[in-house]
């Protein structure tokens, strides 16, 4: 089944320099309950987003109204502990193509590579420049292109190359699933199971 | 060169193998929940697709049941549906379901093993990440989202990366009071909350090997929560021992084989590991989480770090996990007074974590400050609790017995710990608000929940361990 195309993104960021963030984090647990894929957005970083009253934190990045974009920039380990596609889907569904991490927990990267949302993965240096850039000025513009495996700060031209599975690649440029791969090789699993 | 055990199973799983792309893996069994299962059930129905193999699919509802009157009908509007939704795709699709009153019924991690279906060289997965649990076993198994969950349920297969591998070997003895629970968050503290990613770890050592299969699937469980795609530790007598003669093990003829198949699951001598790690058992104190991901773990003498010993990018996350736990650089936890003590969880909720605690508690009674919840992790460990009369030790030292399901371990049912409270707790994780908003949770191993929950503050198992021996 066709999914979400993405080649090319150039954008203002959200800033989230904070380490671990895990997906109890992104989409707590109590939010879990819906039955379909859609409206995770509005709980997306629900307990750091608002109080208990359910008030915007104003401190809080996402409700700081000169941040906006569609990159979600964060520490490393991003995404880690519970195997929750919600997380992918809270955050696609918020608005984001694309989180930029030092490091990715497994499961969330596999989980974001199935929803259209990219997971980059750039080195500590390159993750600093990119949180002292928008520190500077939030309106700091990333260009991340996944035809030719980059990712840029326009304003100062640096830019850094990420890795991505040559596969999954292939899936996102393409509007491509797994399941439509797996089942044009029906034949092997019945041969499998045969053996 | 040798195989790893890792690679063995997985080699004997692989459907097929092309440059470029990711192996596809024969899944043995899949484990659903009410959980991450409806949108792909729908997905199937959007595609159109059968479920390919509704035989190899085992499905329960145990992440938002109630622990009380469960014999009842669920209270909660949104959990209710969500079990419903499960009970209707099941009926729909042909799969089994160990519902709410089934006598199978339990948290999907605990029902496997039990029931035989986890078994040496197999490959399980499920919407859950705790899957890593059933590696206990010698078994490839790891938690999926649920696109994932979707491919599973149309192909019994799943494209994978064959991750690195790890070996972690655990070698000494354990002083008493510690146990497999204080292993892992100990490994755990030593290597962080992302030590193990990309890696399938294998355990050994002798420590490891000395453990019985309920402490190894505690280690296994918490697998994930340094990141790695799964544990996993390689068959032996234990392990025959406790798959014989359950539910749906192999039985006569067929035993003898798959023993024999069993038998040739380990990694050879020359086997290469991408990394190999080495710890002391005599090192492991009784461990205690004090910041908000399971990598921040003490021994439970030692102090809450400082946040100059931590890198400066560092520090800006760690302070903000001491701040919300309500603790201050350098604070001893031991003497801590809590609120919540919860014995519950995939991770340490079988009967030998149960008759542990029975075993302690016996003639004592919880402090007046805390609310002790233990929630058994199917309705078999339930069962055979009260028939070994634990549930009126429990009930006489204050610790009530409750009825089966994930309950406080995320709080998706009735059991959450209140904002701003402590709870020591055997479950597998203390991010923030894990437990209920604003919660804050101390991991810790049953023992050392039980005698905090005795004191009303977190306590060291041994000083009790000690005077008991000294009475006796």
């Amino acid at each position: 089944m066709a999914t979400k195309i993405f080649k090319h993104i150039q954008t203002s960021v959200v800033p989230l320099p904070i380490e671990n963030i895990d997906t109890d984090q992104i989409i707590p647990a109590r939010f879990l309950k819906a039955t379909t894929r859609e409206g995770f957005g509005n709980n997306l970083f629900r307990d750091w987003r608002y109080d208990n009253e359910g008030n915007p934190k104003p401190e809080f990045v996402l409700n700081e109204p000169i941040y906006r974009g569609k990159i979600l920039v964060a520490g490393k380990n991003f995404g880690c502990g519970s195997s929750r596609e919600h997380a992918a889907w809270a955050l696609a569904d918020y608005g984001f193509d694309a989180v930029v991490s030092s490091f990715f927990a497994d499961i969330f990267k596999g989980n974001a590579l199935n929803n259209g949302l990219l997971p980059v993965q750039v080195s500590d240096g390159f993750l600093k420049k990119i949180f002292d850039a928008v520190d500077k000025d939030p309106h700091t513009v990333i260009e991340i292109d996944l035809v030719d495996q980059f990712i840029k700060i326009v304003a100062t031209g640096e830019q850094e190359g990420f890795e991505v599975n040559p596969y999954k690649k292939a899936c996102m440029t393409n509007g491509y699933d797994d399941i439509d791969y797996i089942l044009s090789k029906k034949e092997l699993i019945a041969e499998f199971e045969e053996r | 060169m040798g195989q790893t055990l890792f690679d063995k199973i997985w080699d004997a799983h692989v459907v097929s193998s092309n440059e470029g792309f990711p192996d596809i893996l024969y899944i043995d069994t899949h484990f659903i929940h009410e959980v991450t299962s409806p949108q792909a059930f729908d997905g199937l129905r959007a595609r159109g697709l059968p479920v390919f193999r509704p035989k190899q699919t085992v499905a329960t509802a145990d992440h938002n049941v109630p622990t009380w009157d469960q014999h009842l009908p669920i209270k909660e509007e949104l959990s209710r549906y969500q079990v419903d939704m499960l009970t209707k795709n099941c009926a729909e699709f042909g799969i089994e379901l160990y519902g709410l009153g089934h006598p199978f019924q339990g948290i999907v991690h605990v029902i496997g093993p039990e029931l035989g279906i986890t078994r040496p060289g197999g490959t399980y997965v499920c919407g859950d990440s705790h899957t890593s649990t059933h590696g206990a076993f010698g078994a490839i198994a790891f938690g999926i989202g649920t696109s994932q969950v979707e491919q599973v349920l149309a192909t019994q297969c799943l494209l994978q990366q064959r991750p690195k591998r790890m070996k972690i070997e655990v070698n000494g003895t354990l002083q008493k009071g510690v146990g497999a629970k204080d292993i892992i968050l100990y490994i755990i503290s030593q290597i962080s909350a992302a030590g193990g990613t990309g890696y399938a770890v294998e355990y050994a050592g002798d420590t490891i090997r000395s453990l019985s299969m309920e402490g190894r699937m505690t280690i296994c469980n918490m697998s994930i929560e340094m990141g790695a795609r799964c544990g996993l530790i390689a068959p032996d007598e234990t392990t025959i021992n406790y798959v014989k003669g359950r539910e749906f093990a192999p039985k006569g003829e067929d035993w003898d084989k798959t023993v024999a198949y069993w038998q040739t699951l380990y990694s050879d001598d020359d086997a290469q590991f991408d990394k190999v790690l080495s710890f002391n058992a005599e090192d492991i104190e009784p461990m205690i989480t004090y910041g908000t991901n399971p990598g921040m773990g003490i021994g439970i003498t030692q102090h809450v770090p400082e946040t100059l010993s931590f890198e400066e990018k560092e520090q800006g996350s760690y302070k903000k996990a001491l701040n919300y736990m309500g603790l201050h650089d350098d604070e001893q936890l031991l003497g801590k007074p809590v609120d919540y003590v919860f014995i519950g969880s995939c991770t340490n909720s079988r009967i030998e974590d149960l008759r542990q605690v029975a075993e302690f508690v016996k003639g004592k009674h919880k402090a007046d400050n805390v609310t002790v919840w233990v929630v058994p992790g199917s309705k078999q460990v339930q069962q055979q609790a009260i028939r070994e009369g634990l549930d009126k030790v429990f009930e006489a030292a204050g610790f009530p017995l409750r009825e089966p399901g994930c309950s406080a371990c995320l709080g998706m049912n009735e059991d959450k710990i209140p904002a701003g409270k402590y709870c020591v707790s055997t479950s597998n994780r203390n991010f923030e608000g894990r437990q209920g908003p604003n919660s804050r949770t101390f991991l810790a191993s049953p023992l050392t929940a039980a005698a905090s929950a005795i004191t009303g503050k977190i306590t060291d198992i041994r000083e009790f361990l000690k005077e008991e021996e000294l009475v006796s």
